[in-house]
């Protein structure tokens, strides 16, 4: 027999007895910033291909989400904060070590750049629109006259966006569930899987849903590849690493993880949309309001778990 | 120059004097502790040992927390000693969320609060104040540079280990076993 226990009584709130010091807050803008990063990768994507008359829906009318998730998930960022008036300290410096300071500072570009990369095409959404400022106008010209060189900045950091939502986590060695290389492409897959499923949602033209199905049908694969290499390195792993995956085998997230994450956030879509392929009827909300689910049931699947995995006591 | 403990398991009878003393020296808000006592009981009955343990924050020569902070409120001063500037930390967890040893905890001010090795009686030559209560004498607190420092003479002579070294942050709180 092996217990530790603390005998002056220490009961510190979201410290004890488990960890719980990140709420709701992170899991939901790790979900949004996967989501954002999915589908302004797939916008620029295609505008570097010079697709946007094929793509016009991944190009144009998704990327509206992109800005709305980023603020949000900032804002739930902001909202974790337990010194909120201090936040600016964040852009007081730039800390290569720490990942979230990096991930601060990408947001801070990527968040005005997909504003303006929606501003960009207002024009075409909105026949007769007006920006009413001649500067407006200008600044627009010369963005629409940029756009592929904008695209690719944009598109770098939506992929550094997409890890950076997985290596926020994977860079705490304390907490074992999460100290794993694999977290930032996992997260990274996930959160353009999750983009081409929002994408998707919003498509009405068959030829765009058909290559961007296919595409994600091949996400989905990436995504469960990676997930059983997650598995089978904890497995081989130490006794922490091999904890940590009990909370997924027979452990209090077992069913969480598995049914909904697994089933029906990734398999059972991902049946749907080869089937679909094959040129079988789906309702076309399905498998993107699976997907989505399934993303956001992962990101908090993940951040809960790995708070309680730990080395001591 | 390099502080660290060395807490004798042998000789504490986990009475809390430390924690207390803690908390009265740096005015630690009601219901957080910087430090703590573990118990820790093994084998089978008849052959049951028990290990006491006063631990805070290893103040690790690898310090997670400092890697992680984005601001830089987590830092470390002369002799090793992990400080957190107050009015540079944001409150965003990543440092409580690195720490092996759960040494941290956000204030009820927002900011996150820790162990410091009572820095303002260590720079007037004087011990943390957990050291100087202790009634078994079983804390050792002192400059690992200096051999004749009182922590240098504890290790010397006896076996002691570390807690968690397998999570590579080199920590400088030493257990006399």
């Amino acid at each position: 027999m092996k217990e530790e226990l603390f005998v002056s009584g220490r009961d510190i709130p979201n410290i004890d007895p488990y960890l719980h010091i990140w709420h709701w807050q992170i899991p939901l803008y790790l979900y949004l910033g996967g989501l954002a990063a999915g589908i302004l990768f797939f916008a620029t994507y295609y505008v570097i291909k010079g697709k946007e008359k094929q793509m016009q829906t991944t190009v144009k009318w998704a990327t509206i989400i992109a800005p709305i998730a980023l603020v949000i998930g900032l804002g739930a960022l902001f909202w974790d904060l337990k010194h909120k008036l201090y936040f600016w300290q964040l852009y007081t410096t730039i800390r290569f070590t720490s990942p979230m300071s990096w991930g601060a500072w990408t947001l801070m570009l990527i968040t005005p750049m997909s504003i303006v990369w929606v501003a960009s095409y207002m024009k075409e959404m909105i026949p007769g629109w007006d920006w009413k400022f001649g500067f407006l106008n200008k600044f627009e010209v010369w963005i629409i006259k940029n756009r592929v060189p904008f695209a690719w900045i944009m598109m770098i950091l939506a992929v550094i966006l997409g890890v950076y939502t997985g290596i926020l986590l994977s860079a705490f060695n304390a907490r074992p569930l999460w100290n794993t290389s694999i977290l930032g492409p996992l997260f990274l897959t996930s959160g353009l899987s999750t983009g081409l499923a929002a994408i998707m949602w919003m498509s009405k033209d068959e030829h765009e849903r058909k290559t961007l199905n296919r595409i994600d049908l091949i996400l989905i694969l990436v995504e469960l590849f990676l997930i059983i290499h997650l598995f089978m390195g904890f497995m081989a792993g130490s006794a922490v690493k091999t904890e940590a995956a009990s909370l997924f085998l027979g452990g209090e997230f077992t069913v969480s993880f598995w049914v909904f994450v697994i089933i029906l956030g990734l398999a059972f879509p991902a049946t749907l949309e080869a089937l679909e392929l094959r040129g079988f009827h789906v309702p076309a909300w399905l498998p993107p309001f699976l997907i989505l689910f399934g993303g956001l049931v992962f990101r908090f699947v993940m951040v809960e778990a790995g708070q309680i995995t730990r080395f001591l006591y | 120059m390099r502080y660290a403990m060395a807490i004798d398991t042998k000789k504490c009878v986990g009475c809390g004097d430390c924690v207390v003393a803690c908390q009265t020296e740096n005015n630690v808000p009601h219901g957080y502790c910087r430090d703590w006592i573990v118990e820790n009981v093994s084998g089978s009955y008849p052959s049951v040992q028990i290990e006491l343990r006063s631990e805070r924050c290893n103040h690790c020569d690898n310090a997670p927390c400092v890697r992680c902070c984005p601001t830089g409120a987590s830092h470390i001063v002369e002799g090793g000693i992990v400080l957190v500037t107050h009015d540079e930390c944001i409150g965003c967890g990543a440092c409580i969320e690195s720490c092996p040893y759960d040494a941290r905890y956000p204030h009820p001010e927002g900011y996150v609060d820790k162990c410091t090795f009572c820095k303002h009686r260590v720079d007037k030559g004087q011990n943390p104040a957990c050291v100087d209560v202790c009634p078994t004498h079983c804390l050792h607190f002192g400059d690992l540079d200096d051999p004749n420092s009182d922590v240098s003479k504890a290790l010397k002579n006896r076996k002691w280990k570390v807690l968690a070294p397998e999570a590579g942050t080199e920590p400088q709180l030493y257990f006399l076993t």
